[in-house]
């Protein structure tokens, strides 16, 4: 069967709201765009609605920032149910501020810095798919480029050297920073341009870019669609 | 009692704002700067008038909340 004709199952999509997230509206848009049913959750939630199948931490910027990105949101009652969830196997995404948050909760390795140039980045960028085989890109193929928004200041992926290479060797890098051609790109400083990664057990994810912020080519690029589609397997 | 937490990027891990400001003091002449590392400082009143009490405590909010020990180290004075 090809990849694209696989049939689509409609899933619950729980997506975090802390104050200061900015993205839910977007995610919700971009998921129910999908067909797929979706829900806001308040971060003072202890629990998450019992059919969830995906859980989302959306951009923004929680609790303003304040201290590091996302190091306060990860003590808000609803992270605690979000890591029962992952532990649980439950799928997990984080984009941007919730990548963030994901590594502050230690769900995903590494940190995020601030940019190496210090400024705020936002523009669409090329990135690179460096393994397609997990549930989240299985749309798309190891080498395609895509065309994806991106708008952080602490976008800048910090892992050390050992930590480096077990993620080369569990294929949990899911994304590179490149130009048009494919070639690697230093946009933020991360280390060897990593964009987004996932955690060993391959059900958490989280990327610096907005899959959420490409669903319409009037708006630049619907790119995120397939990146969105590869929960429905 | 008081205590004074500092918390900088580790060494080894690049402190993009302390380059920056390195630059900038080398392009005013201040010659002989070898390195600018930027921090933040934090501090905290505590109840307690028991030092070793206090520094457990704060020792546990900088593993857990006020520093991110992948990235970052971390000093306590208690005063």
């Amino acid at each position: 069967m090809q990849k694209s004709s696989k049939k689509a199952a409609i899933l619950k999509v729980a997506i975090l709201r802390f104050p200061g997230t900015n993205c839910e509206f977007d995610t919700q848009y971009a998921f129910e765009k999908l067909g797929h049913t979706t829900e806001l959750i308040w971060h003072k939630e202890e629990a998450l609605p019992a059919d969830t199948d995906l859980v989302v931490v959306p951009g923004g910027f929680s609790y303003g920032d304040y201290l590091r990105s996302g190091s306060i949101a990860r003590f808000s009652p609803v992270m605690k149910a979000v890591v029962e969830f992952a532990d649980g196997g439950g799928k997990v995404l984080g984009i941007c501020n919730g990548f963030q948050i994901l590594t502050e909760a230690g769900l995903l390795p590494g940190a995020l810095k601030r940019n190496n140039n210090l400024h705020f980045i936002s523009k669409h960028q090329h990135l690179k798919v460096i393994n397609s085989d997990n549930a989240f890109l299985n749309r798309c193929s190891n080498d395609e480029i895509l065309n994806i928004p991106i708008a952080h200041a602490d976008g800048n992926y910090y892992i050390d050297d050992e930590g480096l290479t077990s993620l080369e060797e569990n294929g949990q890098i899911l994304l590179r920073y490149c130009n048009a051609q494919g070639e690697r790109q230093v946009v933020n400083g991360s280390v060897t341009s990593i964009a987004g990664i996932c955690n060993e057990k391959k059900n958490v994810f989280g990327l610096m870019p907005h899959p959420e912020r490409a669903m319409e080519t009037i708006l630049g690029s619907e790119e995120g669609i397939k990146m969105l589609q590869g929960f429905e397997q | 009692m008081k205590a004074i937490v500092n918390v900088y990027l580790k060494e080894g891990v690049l402190d993009p704002q302390g380059k920056a400001t390195h630059h900038a003091l080398e392009s005013m002449n201040f010659k002989g700067v070898q390195d600018v590392r930027i921090g933040k400082q934090i501090v905290i009143s505590l109840d307690t008038d028991d030092k070793e009490e206090a520094q457990k405590e704060v020792k546990e909010m900088c593993e857990t909340l006020l520093a991110n020990t992948v990235i970052e180290d971390y000093t306590i004075e208690i005063v």
